[in-house]
């Protein structure tokens, strides 16, 4: 009899959904069919089975979001007796025996709660496996993310395990509560006072030794939101828009400025027709935003130290340049990445942004094909947009916003002549680059814009 | 076996760790003539320890059979004889000779009853004794349990009283698979009550040695009889340590590890070995598994220091663990968690 939880299948995920269900109560499932669809922050994935059986019962139904390890469904032997207990497979620890202790540690540690059942962290190796791989790229660079932590207010609060159990037991607020253990850890005899003398901290009005107030480190994700007025329609935001707001909102804290270059466009122009007129039988096609993908690449490939991330009290030099292409999509916006793009050629790329923006738009990107960015690319040329700031993705340090080409006069020695001509505009995080570096980058940029033929070989 | 021990504890004669070895060979030898020993000087030397002292001349060169200094080659015969049906025990001079046949040990004698479908067992007896404090050097002088508790198949049993080494030797030799039993020199010359007649012990059980309620000390072996002695001399300051004898760390019996924890809310294990990788992390790790939410303080764990022991007697005597690193741990905990003293 196994719990089906809901699987943690990103680093910025916090709950999930059910996209469908692919199997009914009753089926008969093997270890490692797919038996659900799960909308995540990010993506639509699939959930394997880790374990055989008849999925006895379906707890979550499509739709419904669940924080992370819910039990979502019961796979057992088809006789019906489900836990769903959150137990799970607790029993087969090495300890079970003192009775429901183990399962109780679960309980309270809920994400971390697999590894207090060895066996079953073994059998859920897989999905976890991936979550893992995925990992370096962003947590360890998103300083924004780090400021989240200090907001739970209850987890600064030391307290032997012992302490907490009885703290729940006896309804008593640890926040009350004076540690006399080591580095002011709230021991058993601390709390046994408490309880011996009957009197419960928690409904006394003024404990002295209450801790400062939490507000402080909170306000930092205190953006200022809006109160629904009578007439307004609530929307309810999906996953994907959600963290897209957080994102941003991460976003806003990063220290940014904005440069703007102007690319003479005519070669581009020319390059592009040239390849598509002459290599048409052949089946090649590629677009303005595939070369600009690719001098980008290119151009980051030479300055090494523009192809970093903040990273606390060091700058992370990446090895490998990989360009992500906003892509946006009916409710938010992905940025699948393309890999080495540096080491791709104009027609690989241009074939790999359209399969993954084909997949983005269905929600079936890959976890990994959304990470691992180094540098962003933002196009909003197709929608007649001549020049816009982006904001930054963070932990990159640069996103370059591409505008449209148009024809406009400018002068060209000494005469005034029409050209086509695109404005770029990087915005940069100031922690990595100052603004002479990021122009040094640009200038590059656009040279190769300018020059496109050094961006195909 | 324990209530059994206090019932006879008035008439019983105490006799020594060593002599209760001898006798429970004899008596098993005795009852059943499959049992056989073998190792190096175990016949016309009558053991290095004496274990085997009178044996040859009562059973003959037969069932007492001296072998040459070959460890992997006599250990290997050995688990021949038993796959034939014998009851062979062997005896390997100290737990550091096992060395070299720890691949007849651990790829044959633990494997070969799970590699064969369970179509033949190895019914044999590792007896060697182990441990530092004797002045033997680095080579001589190691605990390395944890490694052979570490690999399914073997039990590893580690008697810390004459009367738990009879019971645990009896067992031992009856068993049907193979058996490690860990002596200790130091304990040879210990006595204690050893209760007579058929005394067999059941595998996989810890023993509370002295119950208390304020700190619980998981220990084995000699380290068992140095928390026992500790938990004596810190009654009369109202300090009340439980110790948990485990005598058998494969199979490990984590529930009365657990049980005494979740009574105490604190745990120090203290054992011979090396600190790292060592039984202590099992035990630490079996209680964060199994009574976390009754843990007053992190697990501590007291062990031999990190080197290969010094011959000199002076530094190996502060090398090993003893009485007053494991008070100076017990204090260290107490004050953490504010017992009042």
């Amino acid at each position: 009899m196994t719990d089906v939880f809901m699987p943690r299948l990103s680093d910025t995920m916090t709950e999930g959904a059910i996209a469908q269900w692919l199997k009914s109560e009753g089926d008969t499932v093997k270890r490692g069919d797919v038996i659900a669809e799960i909308e995540t922050d990010k993506a639509v994935m699939d959930l394997e089975a880790y374990e055989g059986g008849v999925l006895e019962k379906i707890l979550v139904q499509p739709g419904e979001n669940v924080a992370i390890g819910a039990p979502i469904a019961v796979i057992g032997d088809g006789s019906g007796a489900g836990s769903s207990d959150g137990a799970g497979d607790a029993a087969a620890a090495p300890s079970a025996e003192p009775e429901a202790a183990p399962a109780e540690a679960a309980d309270e540690e809920a994400p971390t709660g697999e590894a207090a059942a060895p066996a079953e962290a073994a059998e859920a190796g897989e999905a976890p496996a991936e979550t893992a791989q995925a990992k370096p790229a962003e947590t360890a660079q998103t300083p924004a993310d780090e400021s989240e932590a200090p907001a739970a207010s209850g987890s600064k609060i030391k307290a032997t395990p012992l302490v907490r159990s009885l703290a729940r037991t006896h309804g008593i607020d640890l926040a009350t509560v004076t540690g006399s253990g080591p580095s002011g850890r709230i021991v058993r005899a601390d709390i046994e006072q408490l309880i011996g003398s009957g009197s419960k901290p928690a409904a006394a009005p003024a404990a002295p030794t209450a801790p400062e107030p939490q507000a402080a480190p909170a306000a930092a994700s205190a953006a200022p939101v809006g109160t629904p007025q009578p007439d307004d329609e609530v929307v309810p935001m999906s996953q994907i828009r959600k963290v897209t707001a957080r994102r941003l909102t991460e976003a806003a804290l990063v220290p940014v400025f904005q440069l703007t270059s102007v690319v003479d466009a005519s070669r581009l122009t020319e390059v592009r027709r040239d390849i598509n007129t002459r290599l048409a039988d052949a089946g090649v096609k590629v677009s303005v935003n595939d070369l600009i993908v690719r001098a980008v690449a290119v151009a980051l490939a030479l300055h090494p130290e523009a192809n970093a991330s903040f990273g606390g009290d060091a700058i992370l030099q990446h090895k490998h340049v990989n360009v992500g292409v906003a892509v946006a999509l009916d409710d938010g916006l992905v940025v699948p990445v393309v890999k080495d793009a540096d080491k791709k050629s104009v027609t690989a790329i241009g074939a790999e942004v359209k399969d993954l923006a084909t997949r983005a738009r269905a929600g079936r990107l890959k976890l990994d094909e959304m990470s691992g960015g180094t540098i962003s690319v933002s196009n909003l040329g197709m929608f007649g947009v001549d020049q816009f700031t982006a904001v930054i993705n963070p932990p990159e340090a640069i996103i370059v916003a591409v505008g449209g080409t148009a024809d406009e006069a400018v002068v060209v020695d000494g005469e005034v002549k029409i050209r086509p001509r695109t404005r770029l505009t990087i915005t940069v995080d100031h922690r990595v680059l100052d603004g002479a570096g990021a122009a040094a980058f640009l200038k590059d940029l656009t040279d190769l814009l300018t020059e496109p033929l050094r961006i195909l070989v | 076996m324990a209530e059994n021990a206090d019932k006879q504890a008035a008439s019983a004669p105490e006799i020594t760790y060593r002599q209760a070895l001898h006798d429970t060979l004899r008596s098993e030898m005795l009852r059943d003539e499959n049992v056989f020993l073998l190792g190096e000087e175990i016949g016309k030397f009558e053991g290095s320890y004496k274990i085997t002292a009178g044996m040859l001349k009562e059973f003959g060169p037969e069932r007492v059979r001296d072998t040459p200094i070959a460890e992997e080659g006599f250990v290997g015969a050995a688990i021949g004889a038993a796959m034939l049906g014998m009851r062979p025990v062997v005896e390997i001079m100290t737990l550091n000779f096992s060395l070299i046949a720890i691949d007849q040990i651990v790829n044959h004698a633990a494997k070969i009853y799970g590699m064969f479908g369970g179509q033949t067992s190895v019914p044999m007896v590792i007896r060697t004794p182990g441990g530092g404090g004797q002045q033997l050097a680095a080579t001589h002088s190691q605990n390395i349990e944890a490694w052979y508790a570490s690999v399914p198949g073997l039990k590893v049993l580690a008697p810390s009283t004459p009367a738990d080494a009879k019971a645990m030797l009896t067992a031992a030799i009856r068993d049907d698979d193979p058996v490690l039993l860990l002596e200790n020199l130091s304990l040879y010359n210990t006595k204690g009550v050893v209760p007579e007649g058929e005394q067999v012990a059941e595998f996989g059980k810890a023993k509370v040695i002295v119950p208390g309620t304020d700190i619980t000390v998981v220990s084995y072996s000699r380290a068992a009889v140095i928390a026992a002695d500790v938990a004596q001399r810190l009654k009369p300051q109202g300090i009340s340590v439980e110790v948990v004898d485990l005598c058998s760390l494969r199979p490990l019996d984590r529930e009365t590890v657990c049980r005494s924890v979740m009574k105490t809310g604190k745990a120090v294990v203290l054992e011979d070995d090396w600190l790292t990788y060592g039984i202590g992390a099992e035990i630490a790790a079996s209680i964060q598994e199994g009574a976390f939410d009754y843990l007053d303080a992190p697990v501590r764990r007291v062990a031999a220091a990190e080197i290969p022991l010094p011959y000199a007697k002076s530094l190996e005597k502060i090398a090993l663990p003893d009485a007053d690193a494991l008070i100076r741990v017990i204090n260290e905990q107490l004050d953490a968690t504010r017992f009042a003293r």
